[in-house]
């Protein structure tokens, strides 16, 4: 168990490029910084900046070209493919801009997806997906399909798809991004409880400074490059 | 469980595609139903033969004769249980469209032999009691209307003028496979009339069916009846029942070759059909894979997934094209009674067709599973939205 303030996430020299046909693209040079146990860190930068790539990259569903990225204790760049798979269901919660749910799946259904990846029973999944819906305040729609919901009710769902799982980090790419403004704000009120009262560490990918206020700690990319962080008061 | 439902509701999340899907598997199982049916109806006499059975036939061909006198030479041989001969009469009723088999037998030891063919006893009574009586399967009387008593006159080819009959019995099978569309008479019959207009062809038998003792013998008679008659006038050939009609088979291999060739056509088309649709699903439904990817499942989910949709699919047409095989089948046999008296779709056709949609679905699953599988999380995630 990481103690509150240490870091959970470290990173060292991370470097990532695309290609593109036959061009080398780079999109992070050398990112090296720490994200303590606890934090609700908002990575911001105009498009193309890195963020989404950085946040793919500490979430285990990108690799790097080189550096190290710890999380937890573990150096999830040394994993394969399967151990990789298998760290993420147990260590992760993504949040992501749409939503990304599974069309064919109710709400409650699409909340037990990453507890199929566990060994708890048919009963206990539907009773933590049932809790966990009831903490986002969808404890009356369970089996609703995601057409049948609003984008923040959806984003909602998503969350406690996150959270089920009782991951290390959740992770969030522009979690608002797709949402008018009384959702998001819904959203990020969320967020920030989770992350005050359930002690949940956040990293947000926003390009939205309205969202990235809502953090603890606000890191700016420009270019693959890392600028400071910049520690924020609570309100 | 939970994968189960993603892979049932994804086969029918686009409805019309799906439906059109099923529809032309269904159409590809019943072609392919059809056509299995078609080739087991060609070799439906094959199947009916018995193993205790030979046919003796002269060497050369079967057009040529055999003496008569080679009934008691051959009831000698040991391990021949039963001798009776007959010839293929080739008569014709009312004109060449109304085709059926017709031979005249020696019908006493023909009926012992053949026991699968059931004739009430008061029928068969009558039949051999009357020179100028035949038996007919009893379809072969449905289909004609023909009633006990009633006179029927074929045209003869072989055997040129008109022949009347007086029908005696109808048989039918003792199962389903035993044809019901013969029309038998008597060689005596045949023979006294070709004594009195023909005396250089009477006493001769196209072919001897022989019942042997035992179904291990029936080579070593084989072999013992044709030595009987080597060197004579009349060289034998004597073989099983089954080769005997494979035989006849084999000279019409083309058609049944082309018949197999276009029935694995048909897979083929609808394999590139459901592996089409199967492309089109996956390549709209790469971000939920990737969202399952994203969530901690490995190539084994993503995979149960896309094939099991694919079986889905595929076995949904398959069934429905399996039920429609019955009622086709049915009126093909009611159509083509003339050419294949046999026309029934077997247990064999059916786990066929199961065989076929399960291939079909593989292969078609094959190829955009690899596809979803190998594609990176990131970009799958980018295709959404």
């Amino acid at each position: 168990m990481t103690e509150p303030g240490a870091p959970i996430v470290e990173i060292r020299n991370v470097s990532k490029s695309y290609r593109r046909e036959n061009l080398v693209v780079p999109v992070l040079h050398a990112i090296s910084f720490d994200i303590a146990a606890g934090e609700f860190l908002a990575l911001m930068g105009p498009s193309g900046s890195g963020k989404t790539t950085l946040l793919n990259l500490l979430a285990g569903i990108d690799k790097a070209d080189s550096g190290v990225i710890r999380v937890g204790g573990v150096d999830i760049t040394t994993l394969t493919e399967t151990e990789l798979a298998r760290w993420r269901a147990n260590h992760v919660g993504f949040i992501f801009q749409f939503y990304n749910l599974i069309p064919v799946l109710r709400a409650v259904e699409n909340v037990e997806l990453p507890l199929h990846l566990t060994s708890l029973s048919r009963r206990q999944r539907r009773e933590h997906a049932e809790t966990a819906l009831g903490m986002v305040g969808l404890g009356h729609r369970l089996d609703h399909y995601p057409r049948e919901m609003s984008g923040g009710e959806q984003q909602r769902v998503a969350i406690a798809r996150a959270i089920v799982t009782d991951p290390t980090i959740l992770v969030a790419d522009e979690p608002t991004g797709d949402l008018d403004r009384v959702s998001a704000e819904e959203i990020l009120g969320l967020m920030e409880q989770l992350n005050s009262a359930m002690g949940k560490t956040v990293v947000m990918v926003t390009h939205d400074p309205r969202a990235a206020q809502r953090a603890k700690v606000i890191r700016h990319l420009d270019k693959g490059y890392m600028g400071d962080a910049a520690t924020q008061d609570p309100v | 469980m939970l994968l189960l439902k993603i892979l049932f509701r994804n086969a029918f999340r686009n409805r019309l595609r799906s439906a059109l899907t099923i529809l032309g598997v269904a159409v590809a199982i019943l072609a392919f139903g059809l056509l299995r049916t078609v080739i087991d109806a060609w070799y439906s006499g094959v199947e009916a033969a018995s193993a205790s059975r030979l046919v003796t036939r002269n060497a050369i061909s079967i057009i040529f004769p055999l003496p008569l006198a080679y009934s008691e030479k051959i009831r000698q041989i040991d391990g021949v249980k039963r001798v009776s001969h007959g010839n293929w009469f080739g008569g014709i009723y009312i004109d060449e469209k109304h085709f059926f088999a017709n031979f005249c037998v020696e019908a006493k030891g023909y009926l012992e032999i053949y026991p699968e063919f059931v004739l009430a006893p008061a029928e068969k009574k009558a039949f051999l009691a009357d020179r100028k009586g035949f038996i007919a399967g009893r379809k072969l009387a449905a289909r004609y209307g023909w009633r006990i008593g009633d006179t029927v006159t074929l045209r003869g080819t072989i055997f040129p003028g008109n022949w009347d009959f007086v029908l005696r019995g109808t048989y039918r099978g003792r199962d389903e496979t035993i044809d019901e569309t013969q029309f038998l008479f008597h060689w005596a019959y045949l023979n006294e009339t070709l004594k009195r207009t023909a005396p250089r062809r009477a006493d001769q038998v196209g072919f001897y069916m022989i019942a042997v003792t035992r179904p291990e013998v029936a080579a070593e008679v084989a072999l013992a009846v044709d030595k009987t008659f080597k060197n004579s006038l009349a060289e034998t050939l004597t073989e099983t029942e089954k080769a005997f009609n494979q035989g006849f088979i084999a000279m019409s291999g083309a058609i049944v070759t082309a018949i197999q060739m276009v029935s694995f056509v048909v897979i083929f088309i609808i394999m590139a059909v459901l592996a089409n649709t199967m492309a089109m699903t996956t390549r709209e439904r790469i971000g939920d894979y990737a969202i399952m990817k994203t969530l901690g499942f490995g190539s084994g989910g993503i995979a149960t997934v896309i094939f099991g949709e694919s079986l889905v699919i595929s076995l949904t047409g398959c069934l429905a094209g399996m039920a429609a095989t019955f009622p086709a089948a049915k009126g093909f046999s009611q159509g083509l009674a003339t050419y294949f008296p046999i026309f029934l779709v077997s247990a064999e056709t059916l786990w066929l067709d199961l065989l076929a949609s399960l291939v079909i679905a593989v292969v078609a699953a094959l190829i955009p599973t690899r596809q979803a599988i190998r594609i990176g999380i990131a970009d799958g995630l980018r295709r959404i939205g």
